[in-house]
């Protein structure tokens, strides 16, 4: 067997039987790195010495015994929008072009301390704006699946790096749908948790009461094994929720029997490609074969999650983002006269276009005589989503729709219009909004070879639901092509 | 005939709080130290720290809030306030807009009439302090340092309630004294600790709506606070007799050319784009914990005034200038405890340690001596060990470097002589010199006799027991 | 377009977020955020009376530290990404206050 065939849950088991080594594991996936990045664009930094030294320091560990887990050993892919200690860290952006941090993200931290091996940085949307890693400062992301789409976004090098093969699994970080929608683009799977269960502390922020850190990868299985390392109470995360049931591999079993899962009419109106809208009607099916009780509801409030997002996000990343400025850290610019010039010039030339737009709409939409209108306006919108969705899910455990409208689109077709872009975000940006855990799975593809996701949606903590359905997803899916 | 003008001043506060460490990150706030020496990503605004909220912030700023009669708002929450300066590293500072703590509170101050007057406070909140920038000599550049970035701050707002710079000052004393008294603070004006932001306007007498009013910071004394009021108040009548009109600006106040200037720029848009922080989540102050703080609230002046008069029935003058420090207070009650002489301690304090802070130029506050070691002077001079002179000369030593009196009279051979026969031979020696004053003291001079004190006891090194020598002359001296 | 975005206000927003325009970027700038307003006005159809803004989805409170000092001295690795380092402190450009 090709090591590279290897999930991350496989390739830990391997490893840990002697079968292979970490530094074999990291051999391989320089190898095809090599192979296949020039045309994939999957990373921003990679760093093949230190990576192999630290797999060779992961397999004397394991060899001594003091790593034992899962994915010990197991190379990985980093968005670069999480801090990693002595490793260069841009966001995809000029305007931290030579920030190298001096400490690590949690999850870094976690999955480190779990024996998995960093490769590199994966590219992204310049700080995570973007669904289609088109606007990252170094480059475009190609999707391995068919090089002239783009991979989605803004964790498209990480979703390209799994569908690549560059790496066995990836972190991504999710505000609008950053994980899950490049996860459906790639044919990759992709979990964003529910808000507070990876700790924040150590990824830039983009909009801090939306962000999630989660993984993306080969499959169900590794995924709940990557949740279960990532998942912690962080001291240091104001915002970090303590939990006791994050023992999600326990919820890997194919048994959907019951388990009652709602359909939203509104997500399969106009906009919804045919393909897409069948291979997740399909899916339902499956589940449906297994034993759940499939139903089909009305969600409301969908066509006014994206306004309320944006407004959101816009004006937490506004303020988030004053911190680049050419003082501390990152780019400044060379020529300037006094302060204030120093500071515009600096951002000016720092940031991209796309990170521009939403900054000036986000210090727009906050400035004197805005913020009722249409902050405070968002924020009780918000709270109106929250509540259709406890709604729906008092009525079911899971909420079953598509991914993203489309497939992944071809590259430069969205840049062009944003507000087009933006709607394309329309069934995972509300699940940031009332901060709840969605999964997406891999269900087909279209006629053109590219891969359709399915998206499941769960309450708030109930990761092991989504996960219970989307393993037996899986197995059908399985079933379905053998 | 000339218009007559009244001002109206409010007030904002801000007071340093003496934790430990700072509001959202565990460095130190110590004062002083190396350039970013107590930093970290936190309080240096790098990407991906985030902000963890300090408990004893919250509850310094309740405490000072119930001692000066606010509602506390038992749900409260911090927001950014977004500018972009330098000494401010993540280009917001966190602060509380919405839902300040402590709000709707008062303080009667007392006026030199002897009026009392309440001057409402209208909100305090909690926020961080910026760092320093230090500008260069050399090139045409600024230095930041974040040592002082995160400190906690509270920032105690007043209503437009004074009306002359003796009612600002006697309510600054107040607040200092309340902030004293609770121990959340040094509140020292030379260090910032404690810092002033005058909100002024004049209106012609009579008048009910507030003229345009201006906002000057930058006063770290009560002179320069009172300085800048006359200054301001002359700037605005003079503007507003020309027939010009006050502009509503901030200002900034220079104590060295006695004057202040707009610190207005096209860049400063003063448009701060408040927003709840979503990196950290309310505050709620149960009636439980409220309560805890409310029962950990300290004896304030007016209690112990009335104490000290009822316990020690000392004069209404001392007590007010001993309760006026929370130092001096605290070091009348440790010595009296000692020493159970209230009467002395007092009189110490009032005497020599106000004559030595004022010779020094110190606030009582920067007192470093112990109560033992005043209480063991007091307990010397009471069994005659040494003599009042003595004394005073030992207590400069005790005040100084904190010494030892019993040591430091023994090493230095400074006990009382209390032997009547070694006295004697001095006294007759004296007499034998001094056939003048001998003479005229016996001419009916009788304050003659004062000068041969004096000898005798320079004679003795002034370690003579004066009320000895002296009732030995008469007696020689009659005989 | 319902929303006009004026140059007063671009000028404006770029004062606050400290970005300086190119005439391309503020047409495009003007014309992005006008389209964005109009999208976000879809929210005025909401009747919201009555209800708190959600900053937080989750209702946690009190997440605090005790005061105990526990970072040390860490200023070389504070200074280690500063464009311009002198005597220990961050350069900018002389500031007048
Ligand atoms: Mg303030
Ligand atoms: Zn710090």
């Amino acid at each position: 067997m090709n090591v590279l065939d290897y999930t991350a849950v496989g390739l830990g088991k391997a490893i840990a039987k002697g079968e292979t080594t970490a530094v074999e594991a990291m051999q391989a996936v320089l190898a095809q790195i090599e192979k296949t990045e020039q045309e994939y664009h999957c990373y921003v930094t990679i760093d093949a010495e230190a990576a192999l030294a630290r797999a060779k320091a992961a397999d004397e560990a394991i060899a001594a015994g003091t790593l034992t887990g899962p994915l010990a050993g197991v190379p990985v892919a980093i968005k670069d929008n999480l801090c990693t200690k002595g490793t260069l860290t841009t966001c995809s952006s000029k305007i931290l072009e030579n920030f190298i941090p001096t400490y690590s993200s949690e999850a870094v931290v976690q999955l480190e301390k779990a024996g998995a091996v960093m490769i590199g940085k994966t590219n992204m949307d310049e700080f995570a704006m973007g669904s289609t890693t088109e606007t990252s400062a170094y480059g475009v992301t190609k999707n391995p699946r068919n090089p002239e789409h783009v991979p989605g976004g803004s964790s498209g090098g990480s979703a390209a790096a799994v569908a690549a093969n560059e790496c066995f699994f990836a972190l991504g970080s999710d505000t609008g749908g950053s994980i899950r929608q490049p996860a459906s683009y790639c044919g990759v799977v992709g979990m964003k948790p529910t808000y507070g269960t990876v700790s924040r502390y150590g990824l830039i922020a983009y909009g801090s009461s939306l962000d999630q850190i989660g993984p993306l990868c080969k499959d169900v299985t590794d995924c709940a094994t990557i949740m279960e390392i990532i998942s912690s109470y962080d001291k240091k995360d104001s915002t970090s929720i303590e939990r006791k049931d994050t023992d999600f591999t326990s919820a890997l079993v194919d048994d959907v029997k019951g388990l009652k899962i709602g359909i939203p009419r509104d997500y399969f109106r106009e906009g919804l490609e045919p393909e897409v809208k069948e291979a997740v009607l399909n899916a339902a099916k499956q589940l449906e074969a297994k034993g759940a009780i499939v139903e089909e509801f009305d969600l409301s409030l969908v066509e006014y999650a994206i306004p309320t997002y944006y407004t959101i996000a816009a004006a937490e990343a506004s303020s988030n983002l004053e911190r680049f400025d050419g003082v501390k850290y990152g780019y400044r610019a060379k020529e300037f006269e006094g302060l204030h010039d120093m500071y515009k010039k600096t951002r000016s030339e720092g940031f991209g276009p796309e990170v521009k737009r939403r900054i000036m709409l986000g210090s727009f939409v906050l400035s004197s005589g805005y913020y009722d209108a249409y902050y405070l306006k968002a924020l009780r919108v918000k709270a109106l989503i929250k509540k259709a969705f406890d709604e729906a899910f008092a009525k079911y455990d899971i909420i079953l729709g598509p991914v993203a409208p489309t497939t992944a689109p071809k590259l430069g077709a969205s840049l062009s219009d944003p507000i087009k872009m933006y709607l394309s975000d329309i069934y995972t940006i509300s699940l940031n909004l009332a901060g709840l855990p969605g999964l997406s799975v891999p269900v087909g593809t279209d006629n053109a070879g590219l891969p359709i996701g399915v998206q499941l949606i769960g309450d708030c903590f109930e990761e092991k639901k989504l996960i219970r359905a989307g393993y037996a997803l899986e197995q059908a899916q399985k079933g379905q092509v053998e | 005939m000339a218009k007559q003008y009244e001002t109206v001043i409010g007030l904002e506060v801000h007071v340093e709080l003496a934790t430990k460490t700072k509001i959202f990150c565990g460095c130190s706030t110590a004062f002083g130290g190396a350039p970013n020496t107590h930093t970290c990503p936190v309080c240096t605004g790098m990407p991906g720290s985030l902000p963890v909220l300090n408990k004893q912030v919250v509850e310094y700023a309740a405490a000072v809030g119930l001692a000066t009669n606010c509602t506390i708002t038992q749900n409260c929450k911090f927001d950014r306030k977004n500018y972009f300066y330098p000494d401010n590293a993540q280009n917001y500072q966190i602060s509380q807009l919405y839902l300040p703590i402590c709000r709707d509170g008062h303080v009667d101050i007392t006026l030199e009439d002897g009026t009392v007057k309440p001057i409402r406070i209208h909100e305090i909140h909690m926020e961080e302090d910026a760092g320093k920038l230090v500008h260069d000599d050399w090139e045409d550049v600024s230095l930041v340092d974040y040592n002082r970035s995160g400190v906690p701050l509270i920032e105690i707002v007043s209503e437009p309630d004074m009306r002359s710079a003796e009612e600002v000052i006697a309510y600054l004393d107040k607040l200092r004294l309340i902030v004293q008294y609770l121990g959340v603070s040094d509140c020292k004006l030379q260090e910032g600790s404690m810092r002033a932001d005058v909100n002024l306007s004049v209106r012609e007498v009579g008048a009910t709506e507030f003229g345009t009013r201006t906002e000057t910071k930058n006063l770290n004394s009560f002179s320069a606070i009172s300085r800048c009021i006359e200054n301001e108040i002359a700037r605005q009548i003079d503007l507003l007799e020309a027939g010009e009109q006050v502009v509503q600006e901030t200002r900034r106040w220079d104590d060295n050319k006695e004057y202040s200037y707009a610190m207005r720029s096209k860049e400063d848009a003063q448009d701060y784009r408040y927003f709840p922080d979503p990196d950290l989540v309310p505050i709620h102050i149960s009636d439980e914990w409220l309560e805890r703080i409310r029962s950990a609230q300290p004896e304030f002046k007016t209690e112990k005034m009335a104490r000290y008069k009822e316990e020690f029935g000392l004069p209404e003058y001392d007590i007010n200038i001993i309760t006026d420090s929370k130092k001096l207070a605290d070091l009348f009650e440790a010595t009296t405890a000692i020493c159970n002489q209230p009467k002395k301690v007092s009189n110490w304090i009032m005497g020599e340690v106000m004559r030595l802070l004022k010779e020094k130029e110190m606030d009582a506050a920067d007192i470093s001596f112990s109560p033992e070691n005043l209480a063991k002077l007091i307990q010397l001079v009471e069994d005659g060990a040494i003599n009042n002179s003595v004394a005073k000369e030992v207590f400069a030593k005790v005040f100084d470097e904190d010494i030892d009196p019993d040591k430091y009279i023994e090493e230095n051979g400074l006990k009382q002589v209390n032997d009547e026969g070694a006295l004697k031979a001095t006294v007759e020696k004296v007499i034998a010199d001094n056939p003048q004053s001998v003479a005229d003291y016996k001419g009916g001079k009788k304050q003659a006799i004062g000068f041969l004190v004096g000898q005798t006891m320079k004679a003795m090194q002034g370690k003579a027991n004066p009320g000895m020598v002296n009732k030995l002359l008469q007696e020689l001296l009659s005989e | 377009m319902a929303n006009v975005i004026s140059d007063e206000t671009i000028e404006y927003v770029g004062i606050l977020a400290k970005l300086e325009l190119s005439e391309e970027e503020k047409e495009a700038a003007q014309n992005d955020m006008a389209r964005m307003l109009d999208h976000i006005d879809k929210l005025s159809e909401l009747d919201t009376t009555g209800i708190e803004p959600m900053s937080h989805v989750f209702p946690v409170s009190n997440v605090m530290r005790e005061d105990v000092v526990t970072n040390g001295d860490d200023s070389e690795n504070i200074l280690k990404n500063a464009p311009e380092e002198k005597d220990s402190a961050f350069v900018v450009p002389k500031t007048v206050d």
